[in-house]
C-alpha cells in the first residue's frame, strides 16, 4: 500500500524514482516523494527497528501503523488529507534512533512520530523531539520516571502493570516470597526498584525478596532455575516476578519446565512475554504462567474481535497475532486523529495542548482518557498462558487505572506530578510547590 | 424369632441400599456443589472441589480428573455440568447418566493456579488406592505436597493396604508431613514426623520443616538440627550441580567453537561469519520440523536426527561457497578476512530476517529431549544430557576423521606447509574449500543442537561469537584438544562463579581472567610448537 502510493507520486521524478523502485529501496522512496507532497498529505513518521536485536518485537508496530494508516485513509483521511508513512530504519543502534528521529522531522516534516521500544532509545531520540518541538507516541510498558512535553505514553507506566500484578499474586495466589528477576538494564533495575519498595510497604521482609540480573540474551539458565527452587523450598509460598527482556524468556521457560517446575508451585508473572513471544516456544509446559498486560488477544469484546479481523485481512495471515504494544499504537493514534481534527491543524503547539483530555475506545471496550501528564487511562488484566500459545484472564482491575508518571513508592518521586495543562511541567514537586524543570 | 429378625435386618439393608444407590438422581449437597462448577467463578469451584471430593460419590474422581484435563464442560445457561470422555462420550457430571452430545453453549470449566493445587489434592487423595502404582505414587506425592489433615485418613487407610516398597515410603512422608502440621498431633508422633522427613533430606524436606510454624520446644530442636543436616547435605549436592552446569555451559561452548576451531584454528581465517552458520543449522532444523509436522507427524522424535546431516550439508556446501566466492581472494589478509565475514555476517542475518521473518521460530524439543531426572539431590535435563554426549561424539569423530582419513591427512599438510604439500600434489585450493566447508558444516551441526536450548531467530549466531572465539583463543589456536579443554575449563569456572557473583559480574569475571591469561601465555593453554607457528 505504502510503496504503491509513494511510487505514483515519485513518478515525475523518473530517472531517480525508477532506479530507486527497481532497487526495491522503499524507505529512499518515501524520503524522495516527500519534499513535493507536503500540501496535500500529512506525513506520520514510524521510527521502529526493522533489522538489527529489536526487530523481533518492533517489525510488527511498524505494520500496525501502516495498518491504521490504511485505514483511516479508507475514511477519507484526517481534514480531508490522505496520511501518508515516512518508514525508517533505526536498526536497534541507539544513536541511530537519534539521528532517524532528526531526518524525519526536518527533512520528511512529519507531522509525528510512532516508534521506539526499549527505554534507551526513547531517552536517545528524547532531546530530539524537544530541540525541533514534535510528537512522539511511545507504545510500550516502562518503568515510568518520565513526563514530557513533547512525548505521549500509551503503554503501561509501573502502577497500571508491575504493582496490580504483585497485588493479584499476593491476594490470590497468597504469596509471601518473591523473586524478581530481570536483565540487566533500565526497566528492569527501575520496575523492580519500585517493587521492592512496594513490597517492604505490604510488610515483605529483606529476606524474602530475591533479586537477579542476566546479561541480554542470557540462554544458560540452570544455576538461576535452580537458585530459584531452592529460594522457592524456604516453607513459603513463591512467585517470580520476572522483567526478563523478550529473547532471553524462551531459554528460561524451556529450563523451567525441564526442571520441574509448574506454575502451580512457582508461578512465573512477567511483563515483557506476550502473544508474539509465545508463538515462539512449545507452550505446553509453560501453563499457568502469568503475564500482566493493558489487553490481550483473547480477551472478548466486539472491538477487539472487529480489529483481529481487519489486522489478519490486511496482512493476508489468519494466525497473525495481536499484543499489548499494538493496542497502545491503536489508543495512541486514535487520539493523535481526534486532536489533530479537534484543532484542525497539525501543528505540534496546538496538537500539544489538545490531546490531554481526549478519550479514545480501547480495544478491551473501555475507553482510554489521555491525562495531563501524558499518561493514558488503562484497564489490568493478569492472563495465564494457556497451550494455544493465548492468555486466559483470571483477573482484572475494577476501572481503568490512570498512568502515573512518576511512581508513589519511591521516596525521590513520590512527590513529583506531570501536568502539562495547569502547570505545564513534567515534574512538578508538590511539596515545594516547584516546577523541577528539565535536566531532572 | 431370630431369624425373622435377620430377615428383616437384611430388607431393611437392601433397601438402604437401594436408596443410597439411587440418590444421585435426587437434589442433595453434591448435586448442589457440581452445579457451581457452572458459574464460572473461582471460589464457586474451588468449594464445589472441596465437596465432591470429600463426597464419596462414585462420580467424584471421574468429575475432578476431566476437570484436571479441561474435559469438564459446564453450560452458564442450564447450569447443567459434563464430563466428556477421552472417547468422545459424554455423562451429565450430576448424575452419571449418558448424554448424546454436550450442548455448543459449554465451555470447559477454567482453572487458575490456586485451584489447580486443590485439583491436585483432590485427586491425590482420590487415586490413594488406584490399583496402578504409577498413580499411587503420584498420589502419595500430591499427598505429601498439600499436606492437608483431611486427608491423614486416606493416607493411613492405603498406608495399611499398601505392598509396593516405593509408594510405601511416600505414603509414609506424606503421613509425616500431614502430622507436622496438625495441630492436635502428639510430640512424639511429631518428632516421629521430624525423623521421617529428614531421612528425605531434599529441598522439599526442607522447606515443610522450615515452614511449620509454632511447635513445642522439643519439636523445633529436632526440626532445627534436621534442617542443619540437610543444609549441609544439600551444600555438597550444589557443588556437584555448579560442576554438571560447568559440564553442560563447557559443552555448549565447545559445540559452538568446534567449527571455528578448524576454520579459524587450522586455516586461520578469522571467521566473522561463523555464528550464522550456526544460526543456519538451527534454521535447517526448523524447516525440517516444519515439514515433518505438516507432512509426517510421526516422525517428529526423529527430525533432530534427520536435520543433523541435513544442516551439515547445507552449512557445509554454503561454507564452500563462501570461500570459493570471498575468502580464498583474502587469504594472508586477516584485516580484510574480518571486515569481509564481519559484512556477510550482516547480509546472511539480514537474508534469513527477510526470508522467515524477523520472530523467533518454534523448534520443538522431541519427547526423548525433554523433561529431567532426578540424580541424587541434582536434577538432571534430559536436553542437556544430550548435548554434551553429541558434543562429545562430534568432537570424537572429527579427531578421528583429522587423524586417520585422506583428506584429514591433507588438510594436515596444507596447513603445516602448504608449498610442500602443493608439490607433492596435493591440490590446495580444493582442500582449502572443503577445509572451510567441514568447519562451516560442523557449525550447522552446532546450530541443531542449540536450536533445542536457546531462540531460533536470525540473531542466535551472535550471541555465540564472541563465545566461540574466546574458547578457540583460549585453548590454543590450532589445536582441538586445546579448544576442548578450554571450553570446559571455561564453562566450569562459569557456573562456579556465577552463584557467588551473578551473571553479570560472573561473565565479565571470566573475561578479565582471560585477559590476564592471554597476557602471560599469548598463545593459549596449548600452543603449538615448532614451523607451524611461523607459517
Amino acid at each position: 500500500m505504502h510503496s504503491k502510493s509513494t511510487h505514483d507520486i515519485a513518478a515525475p521524478f523518473s530517472r531517480r524514482g525508477v532506479l530507486a523502485a527497481t532497487a526495491g529501496l522503499m524507505l529512499g522512496l518515501a524520503s524522495i516523494s516527500g519534499a513535493k507532497a507536503a500540501d496535500d498529505t500529512i506525513k506520520v513518521g514510524v521510527l521502529h527497528s526493522l533489522s538489527g536485536t529489536m526487530a523481533i518485537s518492533e517489525t510488527t508496530l511498524k505494520d500496525t501503523i501502516l495498518f491504521l494508516i490504511d485505514e483511516q485513509n479508507k475514511k477519507g483521511g484526517v481534514n480531508g488529507k490522505k496520511l501518508e508513512a515516512v518508514v525508517v530504519d533505526p536498526a536497534s543502534n541507539w544513536p541511530l534512533f537519534a539521528e532517524k528521529a532528526r531526518e524525519l522531522i526536518t527533512k520528511d516534516k512529519v507531522s509525528v512520530v510512532f516508534g521506539c521500544w526499549t527505554s534507551v532509545s526513547r531517552k536517545s531520540v528524547l532531546p530530539v523531539f524537544k530541540e525541533l518541538n514534535s510528537i512522539l507516541f511511545y507504545p510500550v510498558q516502562y518503568e515510568g520516571e518520565e513526563s514530557e512535553r513533547n512525548v505521549f505514553y500509551t503503554g503501561a507506566a509501573p502502577n497500571q502493570q508491575a504493582i496490580p500484578a504483585v497485588d493479584y499474586l499476593m491476594k490470590d495466589e497468597k504469596v509471601k516470597r518473591w523473586v524478581l528477576a530481570g536483565t540487566d538494564y533500565v526497566y528492569p533495575r527501575t520496575t523492580n526498584k519500585i517493587l521492592e519498595a512496594y513490597l517492604k510497604s505490604k510488610g515483605v521482609a529483606q529476606e524474602d525478596i530475591m533479586i537477579n540480573y542476566t546479561p541480554f540474551g542470557h540462554s544458560d539458565w540452570q544455576t538461576i532455575v535452580a537458585d530459584i527452587k531452592k529460594f522457592g523450598s524456604a516453607g513459603k509460598k513463591t512467585a517470580v516476578v520476572s522483567t526478563i527482556n523478550g529473547d532471553a524468556n524462551v531459554p528460561f521457560y524451556k529450563e523451567l519446565g525441564n526442571q520441574g517446575i509448574k506454575a502451580k508451585d512457582i508461578p512465573v508473572v512477567a511483563f515483557s512475554v506476550g502473544e508474539e513471544e509465545l508463538a515462539g516456544i512449545d507452550t505446553k509446559p509453560l501453563l499457568g504462567h502469568l503475564a500482566a498486560w493493558n489487553y490481550f488477544q483473547s480477551i472478548k469484546s466486539p472491538e477487539n474481535e472487529k480489529f483481529i479481523k481487519a489486522w489478519q485481512t490486511y496482512t493476508k495471515n489468519p494466525k497473525r497475532v495481536t499484543n499489548d504494544p499494538m493496542e497502545a499504537h491503536v489508543i495512541g493514534f486514535d487520539m493523535w486523529v481526534k486532536a489533530v481534527e479537534k484543532v484542525k491543524s497539525t501543528d505540534p503547539d496546538k496538537v500539544i495542548d489538545a490531546l490531554p483530555g481526549i478519550e479514545a475506545k480501547n480495544l478491551t471496550g473501555g475507553t482510554s482518557k489521555m491525562l495531563p501528564n501524558h499518561h493514558i487511562t488503562k484497564p489490568v488484566f493478569i492472563g495465564e498462558i494457556k497451550a494455544n500459545g493465548q492468555f486466559d484472564v483470571v483477573w482484572k482491575t475494577p476501572g481503568l487505572v490512570a498512568g502515573d508518571a512518576w511512581s508513589k513508592e519511591l521516596d525521590g518521586s513520590k512527590n513529583l506530578v506531570g501536568d502539562w495543562v495547569g502547570k505545564k511541567c513534567g515534574n512538578f514537586n508538590t511539596k515545594t510547590n516547584k516546577c523541577l524543570g528539565s535536566g531532572s | 424369632m431370630p431369624a425373622n429378625l435377620s430377615a428383616r435386618l437384611c430388607s431393611l439393608l437392601l433397601s438402604l441400599l437401594l436408596i443410597a444407590f439411587a440418590l444421585p438422581a435426587f437434589a442433595g449437597p453434591f448435586e448442589d456443589a457440581v452445579a457451581k462448577f457452572a458459574n464460572d467463578d473461582y471460589s464457586d469451584t474451588e468449594e464445589a472441589i472441596g465437596v465432591v471430593a470429600s463426597s464419596g460419590n462414585r462420580l467424584a474422581f471421574p468429575i475432578i480428573s476431566a476437570l484436571q484435563d479441561g474435559r469438564l464442560m459446564a453450560d452458564p445457561d442450564s447450569k447443567k455440568v459434563y464430563v466428556t470422555g477421552a472417547d468422545g462420550k459424554s455423562i451429565d457430571a450430576a448424575t452419571g447418566q449418558a448424554v448424546a452430545s454436550v450442548p455448543d453453549s459449554a465451555s470447559a470449566v477454567r482453572l487458575n493456579n490456586r485451584l489447580r493445587r486443590s485439583v491436585d489434592a483432590a485427586i491425590g487423595s482420590l487415586t490413594l488406592q488406584s490399583p496402578d502404582i504409577g498413580a499411587r505414587l503420584q498420589a502419595a506425592q500430591s499427598v505429601f505436597k498439600s499436606h492437608e489433615e483431611t486427608s491423614l485418613e486416606a493416607v493411613d487407610g492405603a498406608l495399611a493396604k499398601e505392598t509396593n516398597r516405593s509408594v510405601k515410603a511416600a505414603l509414609g512422608d506424606a503421613r509425616a508431613a500431614i502430622l507436622l502440621f496438625k495441630s492436635d498431633a502428639t510430640e512424639v508422633e511429631k518428632l516421629e514426623a521430624v525423623a521421617t522427613i529428614k531421612a528425605r533430606g531434599d529441598q522439599e524436606a526442607m522447606a515443610l520443616l522450615t515452614g511449620m510454624g509454632d511447635q513445642p520446644a522439643s519439636v523445633t530442636k529436632a526440626a532445627a538440627s534436621a534442617i542443619g543436616s540437610i543444609q549441609s547435605s544439600l551444600a555438597v549436592w550444589s557443588m556437584v550441580q555448579n560442576a554438571w552446569y560447568g559440564l553442560s555451559l563447557g559443552s555448549v561452548l565447545l559445540l559452538a567453537a568446534i567449527g571455528l576451531a578448524i576454520t579459524f584454528g587450522v586455516m586461520g581465517v578469522i571467521n566473522m561469519a561463523h555464528g550464522e552458520m550456526v544460526m543456519i543449522g538451527a534454521y535447517t532444523t526448523f524447516v525440517v520440523q516444519e515439514v515433518i509436522r505438516t507432512r509426517y507427524p510421526g516422525l517428529f522424535d526423529y527430525s533432530l536426527l534427520i536435520a543433523v546431516p541435513l544442516a551439515f550439508l547445507v552449512a557445509g556446501a554454503l561454507g564452500v561457497v563462501i570461500e570459493r566466492s570471498i575468502i580464498r581472494f583474502l587469504y594472508g589478509r586477516p584485516l580484510e578476512t574480518l571486515l569481509a565475514t564481519w559484512g556477510l555476517s550482516l547480509v546472511l542475518q539480514q537474508a534469513v530476517r527477510t526470508m522467515f521473518g524477523p520472530t523467533n521460530r518454534e523448534v520443538g524439543n522431541p519427547s526423548w529431549m525433554s523433561g529431567a531426572f532426578e540424580l541424587g539431590q541434582i536434577t538432571i535435563t534430559y536436553n542437556r544430557l544430550w548435548i554434551l554426549v553429541f558434543t562429545l561424539a562430534v568432537f570424537a569423530i572429527l579427531l578421528a576423521m583429522l587423524r586417520y582419513t585422506a583428506l584429514g591427512l591433507e588438510m594436515r599438510a596444507v596447513t603445516q606447509n602448504r608449498r610442500m604439500a602443493a608439490s607433492m600434489g596435493i591440490a590446495t585450493s580444493r582442500v582449502d574449500a572443503l577445509t572451510f566447508g567441514l568447519g562451516s558444516g560442523i557449525a550447522g551441526i552446532a546450530g541443531v543442537a542449540l536450536s533445542q536450548i536457546d531462540n531460533v531467530s536470525p540473531n542466535l549466531g551472535q550471541s555465540y561469537i564472541i563465545d566461540s572465539f574466546m574458547v578457540v583463543v583460549f585453548g590454543g589456536v590450532g589445536n582441538l584438544w586445546g579448544t576442548l579443554v578450554g571450553a570446559f575449563t571455561l564453562g566450569i569456572a562459569n557456573k562456579f562463579l556465577e552463584p557467588v557473583a551473578g551473571a553479570v559480574l560472573g561473565k565479565i569475571a571470566i573475561l578479565v581472567l582471560i585477559i590476564l591469561f592471554i597476557q602471560k601465555r599469548p598463545r593459549g593453554l596449548f600452543a603449538l610448537k615448532g614451523r607451524a607457528v611461523e607459517a
